[in-house]
């Protein structure tokens, strides 16, 4: 027996033609097919290898996400076999390959079990030195720990790190502990139980019910009641159903859902399961970008398995209930995580949105009844079906319950991906968990929820983060991306930078969204260039209004935001760039300009020499001055000049 | 079928149910701006200029795409709504060439005609524009896209008139355009012709390249006309103007072809006018073709297959038909030959 998912004797001959009941009980605590000791033994070894409880194995556990892969992973996997075999303890120590961390800015990330000691930015000339010192010695390589940024502090394992320490990790808890490609290791994770749970002792009815007490709400921006949404679909009149997984994540820096479906692919495959047998959906659909190959990869491997298993097919677990599951990879555009055109762009069409109603719960894919939901909300459902509501419940905030996965980044010290509950200040967040922020600088805003959100400012940071708090003041959870600004961001410029992205990622169908958010995003170059003009206020505000209230779908309707929400806390820096020309922030280039103070300067012609542009004029006799006509700046000679003599207003 | 009843502009209003909103409003004289919509496409909601309110709705609502609803509470002509539309109709002119002293659709264009009502000048958003190159590569079609306002008339015409799809969205954002596959100029796609795409676009962004030049849309006269190129039946409108057929445009009111037309009943009105066109018969004399009148030929004809019958029987002549012709004058073309020359020897171009 290889896995648990392996049969442990000849007596044991589940295969997916002959589904069980009992299957999953079978594989974990059994065998229950057939009464031997030392079978259950076998079973019982396994678990316990896996997790090593009395911690009588070391295991060495190497971060495989996309970005400790970027960082070379990979070849540490080959380097730690290549050395545990010629030390000969390749048969005492386990290497596992595992999903993502969350830290990746810290990868590749390599922990150690059963000590959890946390190493991190491992590099291959650090694999011998782990090897001896850890693993043969038995004492920590202290250089590899992670060091608090503020305390300075080095903290040995996973739990004491302040990024993981106040965070609850629920969705991602399997993420950096399993190996994803194996379906054994979700097994011995409780997982797949609660599909057994919901087949054996649920009426679809129920199952609704559960998650209507439960409180679940969309993880993919809008937060809708996830419970509505599904029996709106049971309740459409149709011959056939399907659910769909979405799973093209494209918030610039959001990536929560491609670390589940590349660390827990199981858990996202197990909660459309128990959806599609809530909905009577026998057919469903991973719409994943095709810019996450690894998610794609571990999902082939992940329906493989389960098909294998019998968790995917015909009569699944001896229920009756069929399902099967497909993939379809995205070929790049951002509309599509927009379900009408999610549906056009699975169906072999432009993926534009379509007008609702009809609504995917009644005319969906091929015409068919369709629920929608995205990865993390599908996470969710095995939890709560396992666990039960109430046990659910405990997380959150009355109206918004369980847990949110952030993508943290921007000017803060940890970055990378945090589930914490809902309802915890954006306060506990960005300075507990992200440490702060980086270098001297101070805080400004945080922008929430990608190109529909909107920035919040300091004085709301002890606001709640839950899905209705966010919305009352203009901003968004959205999928989940938080981005920390520091005094050296101009809004300005930030709301720029948002609009850009969706001017370009707009499909064109609709006119305000189309047309309107370029001439926004004309205005606020401008403004930027401190070309604008006084009316240029007034004038967003009108075009906002209108691309709010007209278009067609979601994404144009919530394009507005960022400049909406930036105008309402930082009005004051847009009427600076447009009155005195100036960018408080110094971010907007166009509007620096570039001195030299006589009184530092040692006329030693560095900058003269270093300008790209040659707008630099002077020499020993006469001191040197800048051509603002001309500068580009470059900010070359700041850089270059060693007598600070160059400043910048 | 159920009825409906709901309020719009506080007038209270009975429609069937499925009735789209825009319908409904048709239906009772109150006009809405629309420019994408159209009776015989599916409704796509795109220009958003049909926009209405509806109360307890969140966001204004497409009136072409929001069908009616039992106690619906309509408003179609607010201040707010006015002013949504204004700003629409204005971020559409600022990315439209305008050209419309020499435009073709001067006169007929749909986006000029909301401008006017609204009061929309050309220059309150300045900054970029569509900067493509004229497309003159169809034998039929001028194909302007600085004009386009991506209502994607043509796009569902070419797909649900012609079921030809070669016309669809690509790029996006301020780059989206519309056109055939892989960029590829209009002459060299597989467009068939129908002309379809013409018939809808609301701008002057498609034009029918023979009439360019030959007169405005109120200088030219409209008269009704069965296709005579084949024996279905098409109607459409003979564009005369100085007693000179111009060109052809095709009326949604035709009961067998709505708009859809082929290439030869759309575009093939060369011949009209030729000089080279036969206007009387031809009987060969002395080795050379002269005119003749209608009687003389006849008679001659006549003569000739008399003469032929006689001489060598019935079956020594036959009859081949055309399928341009009615089926009437198919009917006739057989009987004449079975009744009146005696024989079966008849056929018909189509026939295989």
């Amino acid at each position: 027996m290889q896995t648990l998912a392996y049969p442990c004797c000849e007596k044991c001959n589940h295969t997916a033609s002959t589904p069980c009941r009992d299957y999953i009980k079978c594989r974990v605590e059994g065998p229950l097919c057939h009464d031997d000791p030392d079978c259950k033994q076998k079973r019982q070894d396994f678990l316990a290898k896996m997790y090593d409880p009395e911690g009588l194995t070391k295991q060495i556990l190497i971060c495989t996400g996309t970005g400790c892969v970027s960082s070379g992973s990979q070849r540490l996997i080959e380097l730690v076999r290549e050395e545990l075999v010629k030390r000969n303890l390749d048969e005492t120590v386990r290497v596992r390959s595992t999903g993502c961390h969350g830290f990746c800015e810290q990868g590749p990330i390599v922990i150690i079990e059963p000590d959890k000691t946390f190493y991190t930015k491992v590099k291959p000339s650090d694999i011998t030195e782990i090897i001896e010192t850890d693993i043969v010695g038995g004492n920590k390589v202290d250089r590899l720990l992670y060091r608090d940024p503020v305390s300075g502090e080095s903290a040995v394992t996973y739990e004491t790190v302040n990024f993981y320490a106040k965070q609850n990790r629920i969705i991602l808890n399997n993420c950096g502990q399993i190996n994803p490609e194996r379906i054994s290791q979700y097994m011995a994770k409780k997982g797949y139980q609660a599909l057994e749970k919901v087949l054996q002792t649920m009426k679809p009815e129920e199952v609704i019910e559960e998650v209507k007490k439960a409180g679940l709400r969309g993880r993919g921006g809008a937060g809708f009641p996830t419970w509505l949404k599904w029996n709106l679909c049971r309740k459409a009149q149709g011959d056939k159903k399907y659910v769909i997984c979405n799973a093209d994540e494209g918030d610039p820096g959001a990536f929560m859902d491609r670390s589940v479906l590349e660390g827990d692919p199981h858990a996202v495959i197990e909660g459309m399961l128990i959806g599609a047998y809530a909905i009577g959906a026998d057919e469903g659909y991973v719409y994943c970008r095709a810019e996450y190959p690894l998610a794609i990869e571990r999902l082939k491997i992940a329906i493989s398995q389960a098909e294998k298993n019998g968790l995917l097919g015909k009569n699944i677990l001896n229920s009756g209930f069929n399902f099967h599951l497909k993939i379809k990879a995205g070929a790049g555009a951002f509309v599509c995580g927009e379900e009408t055109a999610l549906i056009a762009s699975i169906e072999g069409k432009r993926g534009m949105p379509k007008v609702r109603p009809p609504y995917p719960a009644e005319k969906g894919l091929w015409g068919k009844p369709t629920n929608i939901n995205n990865v993390e909300t599908w996470a969710n459902v095995p939890h709560i079906l396992r666990n039960g509501a109430d046990w659910y419940c405990q997380f959150g905030t009355p109206k918004s319950k369980g847990t949110k996965i952030f993508a943290l980044t921007g000017k803060v010290n940890n970055t990378g991906l945090v589930e914490v509950p809902m309802g915890i200040s954006l306060r506990e967040i960005i300075f507990d968990i992200g440490g702060g922020i980086k270098g001297n600088h101070t805080f400004k805003a945080v922008q929430i929820g990608g190109p529909s959100g909107g920035c919040i400012p300091e004085e709301l940071l002890d606001l709640p983060v839950d899905f209705d708090s966010l919305s009352e003041v203009g901003a968004m959870i959205g999928s989940g991306g938080l981005v920390i600004l520091d005094d050296t961001t101009c809004m300005v410029d930030i709301a720029r930078f948002f609009l850009t992205f969706t001017q370009k990622e707009s499909c064109g169908k609709c006119t305000p969204c189309r047309e309107g958010t370029k001439r926004m995003l004309e205005i606020l170059t401008r403004i930027t260039k401190g070309e604008g003009k006084p009316e240029d206020l007034e004038n967003l505000e009108t075009l906002a209004g209108v691309i709010k209230k007209t278009s067609l779908c979601g994404l144009g309707q919530t394009s507005p935001n960022p400049v909406l929400a930036t105008l309402r806390y930082f009005r004051e820096e847009y009427e600076i760039h447009i009155r005195e020309k100036r960018c408080p922030a110094h971010a907007c280039t166009a509007l620096l300009q570039y001195h030299i103070d006589n009184e530092k300067c040692k006329r030693c012609g560095v900058c003269a020499k270093n300008c790209p542009v040659g707008c630099i004029f002077g020499d020993k006799n006469n001191p040197y001055e800048i051509d603002s006509q001309n500068c580009i700046q470059c900010h070359t000679c700041i850089d270059k000049c060693k007598f600070k003599a160059i400043t910048v207003s | 079928m159920q009825w409906i009843q709901l309020k719009i502009d506080d007038k209270k209003i009975r429609v069937p149910e499925k009735t789209t909103i825009l319908e409904a409003c048709r239906m009772n004289n109150i006009l809405i701006p629309t420019l994408c919509h159209d009776p015989e496409l599916t409704n796509w909601g795109a220009c958003r200029l049909c926009v209405v309110e509806v109360e307890g709705m969140r966001n204004l609502v497409t009136s072409c795409t929001m069908e009616v609803q039992q106690g619906m509470v309509v408003r179609t002509s607010t201040p707010d709504i006015r002013e949504a539309r204004k700003t629409i109709l204005e971020l559409i002119v600022a990315n439209h060439d305008i050209d419309c002293l020499t435009c073709e659709k001067m006169g007929e264009c749909e986006l000029s005609k909301y401008a006017y009502e609204y009061g929309v000048k050309k220059d309150v958003f300045q900054g970029a524009k569509r900067e493509y190159e004229l497309d003159d590569s169809n034998p039929f079609i001028i194909r302007d896209l600085n004009k386009c306002i991506l209502c994607g008339k043509c796009v569902r015409a070419c797909a649900e008139i012609q079921v030809n799809h070669v016309l669809d969205y690509s790029k996006r954002g301020f780059e989206t355009q519309v056109g055939p596959a892989f960029h590829l100029p209009y002459g060299e796609s597989d467009c068939v012709f129908c002309g379809s795409c013409l018939a809808v676009c609301p701008v002057g962004a498609l034009t029918e390249k023979q009439m360019a030049g030959k007169g405005r849309p109120w200088e030219v006269k409209k008269i009704q006309t069965t296709c005579p190129f084949c024996g279905t039946g098409c109607n459409f409108d003979l564009n005369v103007r100085d007693n000179k057929v111009v060109g052809v445009t095709s009326n949604p009111g035709s009961p067998v072809n709505g708009r859809a037309l082929c290439v030869k009943g759309r575009f093939g009105v060369e011949y009209i006018h030729s000089p080279n066109r036969l206007i009387t018969p031809m009987i060969r004399k002395n080795g050379e073709l002269v005119e003749a009148e209608w009687y003389e030929a006849l008679e001659l004809i006549a003569e000739r297959f008399k003469t032929i019958k006689e001489q060598y029987g019935s079956d020594s002549l036959a009859a081949l038909s055309s399928a341009r012709c009615t089926n009437e004058e198919n009917y006739l073309m057989q009987k004449f030959m079975r009744a009146v020359i005696g024989t079966n020897n008849v056929d018909h171009c189509a026939r295989t």
